[in-house]
């Protein structure tokens, strides 16, 4: 599905650079997220994605630049939008002795949910953890952690939502229902999505845009359509994969079909 | 610094306090560490003050202090475990980043250690307390009112180290986890928890009276020992732990930015 963005922009990224010591993870880079899109960030390991997100829920402070969300300087303001924004990502996990419904409780009350013990039940009908709900969160498959941590970032409904390889771990069946219930979640709420994924499948089907990420700098930014058109690839795997190793540039095959 | 940032929530730090107690009720092991060695250390002390004291002279006076000062000692260093080791909790889980991004503030998230680590330390002091009476015959809380004066001093300091425990740790990862166990007893010798400030070296004695609890452990030897209760050494105690505790969430500030700006709080771990 690939709804048009609906306004302007809940993101904005200027000259947003971050160095560790020598390294240069990210490398001045400016973007801007539309209210209702979805992007894909791509790129390989190293290629600053992680430090991007990073710096976008205020967990990384920046070196120079700036990164808003909600007008809100994430670095010297975060508190002011944190409630509107909710993380998933598999590097980050639940206490392992809390239920389920424990973890999603103190979770609620974190995010100041209203009617938490409501919203506990729906998102357990909604991602099918009925069945696991009062187990502790470290017996879990990882499928099932997946959708609890996916519960997680859900608790506040989130006007943006960052997932950071949502479906790493699932079975090909779960990870398409997980990429249906996304889809369903943006349409119903009109959020802002942020998909980190080395999944191409994935991209492709939720993705209206795809930024591309090398050595910390944007190398490209597009549709999914315009990638696969301007690489002349069939697949956004085959792009990644021409992006990550220098093997053909959008200009070359501009120039292969003027000719 | 705005307004959103300073704000406090009841809510928040209410869901941190559950979020404990889910992990204490949950955990057996946890409740007997808790108990476990603060009962073994106070029985120790208690035989060693039972023999002492059957000798003649000045020690045998001396060692009427020893429980006193093993329970004193002990509401420090638990307090300042139960902090530290309410923090560690989220470091262990890999929990911190969903708290950090979440809209609880690091002030509100110190209060939810301050009060896991008080109740941490209840649960280890108090049954010993108790054990204490029926063992020995020493009852810590006849110590009565100076007793509220000490508890709160000594919490005060505790709460000034475990905060600034926590920062090494969220600055530098699990590798200093290490100094959460360790660092309090550096004041073990310098606060004269068994012996007068008297006994120490001339020049040692001005850095003992800066730390909070050696007037505390000062005052309950004046109160075991003279039955009296030294109201300024607990204010001069109280004086120098609000200089501390300040101190303490400067640097705790100052190391959660320095983990902003190095990366530690996406790379939580070692």
């Amino acid at each position: 599905m690939n709804i048009a963005a609906r306004t302007g922009p809940v993101v904005e990224a200027e000259r947003l650079t971050k160095h560790y010591g020598a390294t240069v993870a990210v490398d001045g880079i400016s973007f801007a997220l539309a209210e209702g899109s979805v992007t894909g960030l791509l790129g390989g390991n190293g290629a600053g994605k992680t430090t991007t997100i990073g710096m976008m829920i205020g967990l990384v402070a920046p070196t120079s630049g700036w990164i808003k969300v909600f007008g809100a300087d994430m670095a010297k303001e975060p508190y002011k939008v944190l409630h509107r924004i909710n993380l998933e990502s598999p590097y980050v996990d639940l206490p392992h002795r809390l239920t389920v419904r424990q973890n999603l409780l103190v979770f609620a009350m974190l995010y100041n949910v209203g009617d938490a013990v409501q919203r506990i039940d729906r998102l357990a009908a909604d991602l099918a953890l009925a069945e696991f709900l009062d187990r502790p969160a470290g017996k879990l498959s990882a499928g099932q952690k997946t959708r609890v941590a996916l519960a997680k970032a859900l608790i506040n409904e989130p006007e943006i939502l960052i997932l950071d390889e949502p479906t790493a771990s699932l079975d090909p069946d779960t990870a398409d229902w997980v990429r249906g219930h996304l889809e369903r979640y943006r349409e119903r709420r009109g959020a802002t999505l942020l998909l980190a994924s080395h999944n191409m499948n994935e991209v492709e089907r939720l993705c209206d845009r795809v930024i591309m990420m090398k050595q910390g700098r944007i190398v490209d930014d597009d549709t999914p359509a315009g990638l696969l058109a301007r690489y002349g690839r069939e697949t956004l795997e085959e792009v990644f994969l021409d992006v990550a190793r220098n093997r053909r540039q959008p200009a070359e095959n501009e120039q292969e079909a003027a000719s | 610094m705005n307004s959103n940032a300073l704000s406090l929530s009841a809510r928040r730090i209410g869901a941190m306090a559950l979020r404990h107690f889910y992990l204490l009720r949950s955990s057996w092991p946890r409740l007997l560490e808790i108990v476990y060695w603060p009962a073994v250390q106070m029985t120790m002390w208690g035989f060693l003050q039972l023999g002492v004291s059957k000798q003649p002279g000045a020690l045998a006076v001396a060692a009427s202090t020893f429980l006193a000062a093993f329970l004193l000692w002990d509401i420090l260093f638990r307090g300042q475990l139960g902090f530290s080791m309410s923090f560690l909790e989220e470091m262990w889980s890999r929990n911190l980043p969903n708290l950090m991004i979440s809209p609880l503030r690091p002030h509100e998230f110190v209060l939810a250690l301050i009060l896991m680590g008080t109740v941490r330390m209840a649960i280890g002091l108090v049954p010993v307390t108790i054990l204490a009476i029926v063992f020995f015959g020493f009852n810590f809380w006849s110590l009565g009112i100076a007793l509220a004066a000490f508890f709160a001093n000594l919490l005060f300091t505790s709460w000034a180290v475990g905060m600034f425990c926590s920062g090494l740790v969220l600055r530098n990862g699990l590798g200093a986890e290490g100094l959460t166990w360790s660092l309090m007893f550096i004041l073990l010798p310098l606060t004269c928890v068994y012996y007068p400030v008297a006994t120490l070296p001339g020049w040692l004695q001005p850095i003992a009276w800066a730390l909070p609890p050696t007037a505390v452990f000062e005052g309950m030897r004046a109160l075991v020992l003279e039955h009296t209760f030294r109201s300024d050494l607990m204010l001069w105690s109280l004086a120098l732990n609000a200089v501390w505790l300040s101190v303490a969430a400067i640097a705790f500030t100052a190391l959660l930015n320095s983990a902003r700006r190095v990366g530690s709080l996406i790379q939580v771990g070692e």
